[in-house]
């Protein structure tokens, strides 16, 4: 007898029972205990086919995941390579090998030239398995240094809102001001617009996605939110809209 | 407190069978319970049983300092139990006491079996629970603050810990001991669960009880642990709840 006893995307705690029965699958943020699953954070549930998993609401930390691109600051500079932080609990490296094709000699060429300290990268986690530190590149089309805008912090369980089914949220919000989105799956987002005024407009949308991830028809509110304060002459003064 | 001590004759159970403040024997305090109260803190709680007022933060999981502290399979998890000086009738002395030391590690141990530890190793998951204001039962509220201050900072976790005190006094199995039934009562146990699988985390207990008495106390203690639980369900849901609007 296979059966989830909760609903689609219903908010459930720790220790929530989900499912019961051996058809069912554990997904994400969610454990078996013999035949039943239980959630193991706040979150929203979200079924498919017949694996029952938790969208995590809360949650600052970072786990990185081979194949995510994420921004990072470099905090240090070695012998062969970078320290990265990308907001997870372990500090990233960016080996020499990872950064370009051209050989770079560590003893002729200064590395701060290429990166220093303080710069932003985005990058691709190449491999990470818990027990060693995470393996960066920058090699890949797109990914390098990083030159202007604005950075955005937001809690990393919260960047899939700010995607949207299929970028919808994020294409939403590139179509409406015309900036440059760079999102990190680590939480970080790189703003660049031709106006400052649209940058600050554009941090207040995302803060306010984050903080309203858990709603319903999220999107056309951005959207209007948007609409409303570009009228505004210059877009400069962000005008929280009052609620209700 | 200073008043009982003052009539010398203490009656902790009146004739019409009611406590010092009032309540039935299986009555708690007025609970208190609010999740997300600090800022800065990844996940925090703050929570009344009654005069007992604590706040909790968690941090975490993140980078540990010092880094030989770090265990290569799972996170550590740290704890500071810690009085505030105004927290008593007499000033405490802010430096961390003998007594706040072990309930720092006790609370620790009754937190940890709820926590998934092996998913973050290398990390820390550092916990902080300020007691404002003392009445008995701070070691078992911070463990209910911790635990949601936990949850609110999005670690996994297997079940919520609810905590509460049991004990006797004069002669009857009562729950939630005030400061004054703590100090002048025969025997005081404070019990924490995890109720969504009855597993206790924490049993302690001072003084005497039979092992009737000690049954009763226990099956007391679930029960009231239940409570609390359900409390802490909605301290944490409402959170969410009231953003919809």
């Amino acid at each position: 007898m296979a059966s989830i006893v909760v609903s689609q995307r219903q908010l459930v705690l720790p220790g929530e029972l989900l499912a019961e029965g051996p058809k069912v699958r554990a997904g994400e943020n969610t454990y078996r205990v013999g035949d039943k699953i239980y959630s193991s954070r706040i979150g929203l549930v979200n079924v498919v086919k017949n694996t029952v998993s938790v969208i995590a609401l809360r949650g600052s930390c970072y786990l990185p995941n081979v194949g995510d691109t994420v921004i990072g600051m470099v905090v240090d500079v070695g012998l062969n390579g970078w320290l990265v932080d990308i907001k997870a609990p372990y500090n990233a490296f960016l080996p020499l090998s990872e950064v370009s094709d051209k050989p770079i000699n560590p003893k002729r060429d200064a590395l701060p030239k290429v990166l220093d300290v303080g710069d932003l990268v985005l990058a691709k986690v190449i491999a990470f398995d818990r027990t060693r530190s995470p393996l960066l590149t920058i090699k890949d089309k797109g990914l390098g240094k990083l030159q202007g805008g604005h950075l955005v912090e937001i809690s990393p369980t919260k960047v899939p809102r700010l995607i949207g089914k299929k970028g919808s949220m994020i294409n939403m919000i590139k179509r409406e001001t015309g900036c440059r989105i760079t999102v990190g799956q680590n939480g970080l987002i790189l703003v660049s617009c031709k106006r400052r005024g649209l940058e600050s407009l554009v941090e207040v949308a995302i803060k306010k996605i984050e903080e309203e991830a858990h709603t319903t028809g999220l999107t056309d509110r951005i959207m209007e939110f948007l609409r409303r304060n570009q009228r505004r002459a210059g877009g400069g003064d962000v005008v929280e809209p009052s609620r209700g | 407190m200073s008043r009982a001590e003052d009539k010398k004759v203490i009656r902790l159970i009146s004739e019409d069978g009611l406590r010092v403040d009032g309540r039935r024997p299986d009555e708690l305090r007025p609970i208190k319970l609010e999740v997300g109260v600090l800022e800065k803190a990844d996940g925090s709680a703050y929570v009344e049983y009654g005069r007992t007022k604590i706040m909790a933060a968690v941090f975490g999981p993140r980078e540990i300092h010092p880094r030989h502290l770090a265990i290569s399979e799972k996170a550590v998890i740290r704890c500071r139990y810690h009085m505030a000086p105004f927290s008593t009738e007499q000033r405490k002395s802010p430096a961390p006491s003998r007594r706040e030391i072990e309930l720092s590690k006790v609370i620790r141990e009754a937190l940890e079996p709820a926590v998934f530890t092996e998913y973050y190793p290398r990390t820390s998951i550092d916990i902080f629970i300020e007691v404002l204001q003392s009445d008995g039962g701070t070691r078992c509220a911070g463990i209910t603050a911790a635990s949601l201050a936990l949850a609110d900072a999005g670690i996994p976790m297997k079940d919520l810990v609810a905590s509460v005190a049991v004990g006797k006094v004069d002669g009857v199995v009562v729950a939630d001991l005030c400061d004054v039934e703590d100090k002048y009562g025969e025997a005081d146990m404070p019990v924490a669960l995890m109720p969504k699988f009855g597993e206790i985390t924490l049993l302690q207990m001072d003084g005497n009880l039979s092992q009737s008495e000690f049954e009763q106390a226990l099956q007391l203690a679930v029960e009231s642990c239940q409570t609390i639980y359900g409390k802490q369900r909605e301290a944490l849901l409402n959170r969410f709840v009231q953003v919809e609007v």
